[in-house]
């Protein structure tokens, strides 16, 4: 059965970008401003589930030694959807994200659940683990991409934050910035899971 | 009466030498270089090396509380960061650059590898390559040196090296005839606090060198490799490229050859490797000089070396005297 558990472990105790470290790739690249975040982590989300029901629900009939094209396929085929939807209703987004959307194909998150959990699990805990995986992975963009913007645009989803003489800090929508400030948070969370394993 | 023997394993010979003493023989080193920009940018410069110096101090202080390590800033490593950070920044920024630069510096340039001795890049460079990306107007508002007391207010101008980018760019020919060496050489042209009196550099170096805080395998190859490579592009053409003395009068090499070039903790340990790294350092100090789109290159020179310095070590440590190849060994 479905545990409640396979959803919520995606979002701190195995956090896709911050626990896993897996795709590295969009997270430093299209974070820039807090909206990009979000647009790719709903995009990501979206492939991540769908891919998650249709490994698990062929799981059976797929031979072992071509699983991984197998999958490939199957996760290519959503994003695609995914990139032409985003293409017809959000163009201005899609613009931004650009070559990132088609290369959610290659994401090492999505086929690293597709193979680690979804082609053992059944079709109700993959869906919960997909977007559980989804929902942290969007949350770690959108939170990495808050901290760029407001530090590196003074502005969070385009709201300005600071007064007038507020100098924005450029380097923070830059990719050392993008790095600096991965490796903080990642310093920040481990951090605070060693306070919580003292406490027992 | 209880008699204590203090039982240690050799070497009895005791040194001096101590962290502190290094550090603040750098520090005494600087002290006409920080005199010169006091007197050449006035005020403005006295106030960016305390706002320096304070944030230094209260940042370092606060990330060794945090981090649960003893808390240092009396060794004098602080001080040296504090005084070069304000020397690699202009004396028109405003009080929240040098906060913000102090902070890149001892948290994210030192700290968080571990505290003094475990960075691998020098922290100083770190924070002004940071400013320098993220600020770039502040971090290049140069204005011309007005003596102390003289009574006149600052005139912006450019450094010789900013200038002579400028013109090549503009009028595909460089003139430097407007920068005379003896100006240069005392300190009386644009730039950053630090950077701009060779002579004031100078004697603190050779205050260094004699104390044998450093040895001249670094700043001799370095000065010396850029001094070679500008000679031979301005051989080749002068009226694109400028001449070699001009070169090493002008910009941040004097500052970064003698002072950051050659801090201990982020260049090599041998000879063999500081030799290396020196030729290092110029080649692409000239490369990004002469051809990039920044007008200086020290600063990206030496973090970049800092970058190749354990590889050097690793190949540059002398064998041990009468150890044997384990390979050889095992035959």
């Amino acid at each position: 059965m479905a545990d409640f558990k396979d959803f919520t472990k995606g979002i701190w105790s195995e956090n896709p970008v911050f626990k896993i470290v897996l795709g590295m790739c969009p997270v430093l690249a299209v974070t820039t401003a807090a909206e990009n975040g979000v647009g790719m982590g709903l995009a990501t989300t979206f492939v991540l589930v769908c891919s998650n029901i249709v490994v698990s629900g062929v799981r059976t009939v797929i031979p072992d030694k071509v699983r991984l094209p197998a999958f490939i396929v199957i996760i290519a085929s959503f994003v695609t959807i995914v990139d032409l939807v985003m293409n017809g209703f959000f163009h201005q987004l899609h613009k931004v994200l650009g070559i990132f959307i088609p290369l959610i194909v290659v994401n090492c998150i999505i086929l690293g659940r597709a193979e680690a959990f979804a082609s053992k699990n059944s079709i109700a805990s993959s869906a919960l683990d997909g977007l559980g995986m989804g929902v942290g992975f969007t949350l770690s963009l959108v939170v990495l991409g808050s901290i760029r913007e407001a530090l590196g645009n003074g502005t969070i989803f385009g709201v300005s934050l600071f007064g007038q003489g507020f100098v924005p800090m450029l380097v923070m929508i830059l990719p050392p910035g993008a790095f600096v400030t991965l490796g903080l948070l990642l310093g920040v969370m481990n951090r605070i899971e060693q306070a919580r394993d003292k406490k027992p | 009466m209880k008699e204590t023997y203090i039982l240690t394993t050799s070497p009895h010979i005791h040194n001096a030498e101590s962290i502190p003493r290094v550090m603040y023989s750098v520090v005494i080193a600087l002290i006409p270089a920080v005199l010169v920009s006091i007197y050449y940018f006035g005020v403005s410069a006295l106030i960016i090396y305390l706002i320096s110096i304070a944030s230094c101090l209260v940042f370092e202080a606060a990330a060794q509380k945090v981090m649960g390590r003893p808390i240092t800033i009396g060794d004098g490593s602080i001080m040296i960061t504090a005084i070069l950070l304000a020397m690699n920044i202009p004396s028109t920024s405003p009080w929240w650059l040098v906060v913000v630069g102090a902070l890149v510096a001892v948290v994210l340039g030192k700290q968080i590898y571990g505290g003094l001795g475990h960075n691998p890049f020098n922290p100083v460079l770190v924070a002004r390559i940071l400013l320098l990306i993220s600020f770039p107007v502040q971090m290049t508002a140069w204005v011309e040196p007005v003596p102390l007391f003289s009574g006149v207010d600052s005139v912006s101008m450019a450094t010789p090296l900013g200038d002579m980018k400028t013109t090549l760019m503009l009028k595909g020919l460089i003139d430097t005839s407007h920068f005379s060496y003896m100006d240069t050489f005392i300190g009386f042209v644009g730039g950053s606090l630090g950077e701009t009196s060779v002579l004031a550099l100078l004697v603190g170096g050779i205050f260094l060198l004699a104390r044998r805080v450093i040895t001249w395998h670094v700043p001799a190859t370095y000065i010396g490799t850029v001094f070679a490579l500008t000679g031979v592009f301005w051989l080749i053409d002068p009226t694109k490229y400028a001449n070699p003395v001009f070169h090493i009068l002008s910009g941040g090499l004097m500052l970064g050859a003698l002072f950051m070039a050659t801090d201990m903790v982020t260049s090599p340990v041998y000879p063999r490797g500081m030799l290396i790294f020196g030729i290092g350092c110029g080649i692409i100090t000239v490369l990004i000089r002469l051809f990039g789109g920044y007008p200086e290159g020290v600063a990206f020179s030496i973090l970049l070396m800092n970058a190749a310095t354990p590889l050097i070590d690793r190949y540059t440590t002398p064998k041990k005297f009468g150890s044997i190849v384990l390979d050889e060994a095992a035959k």
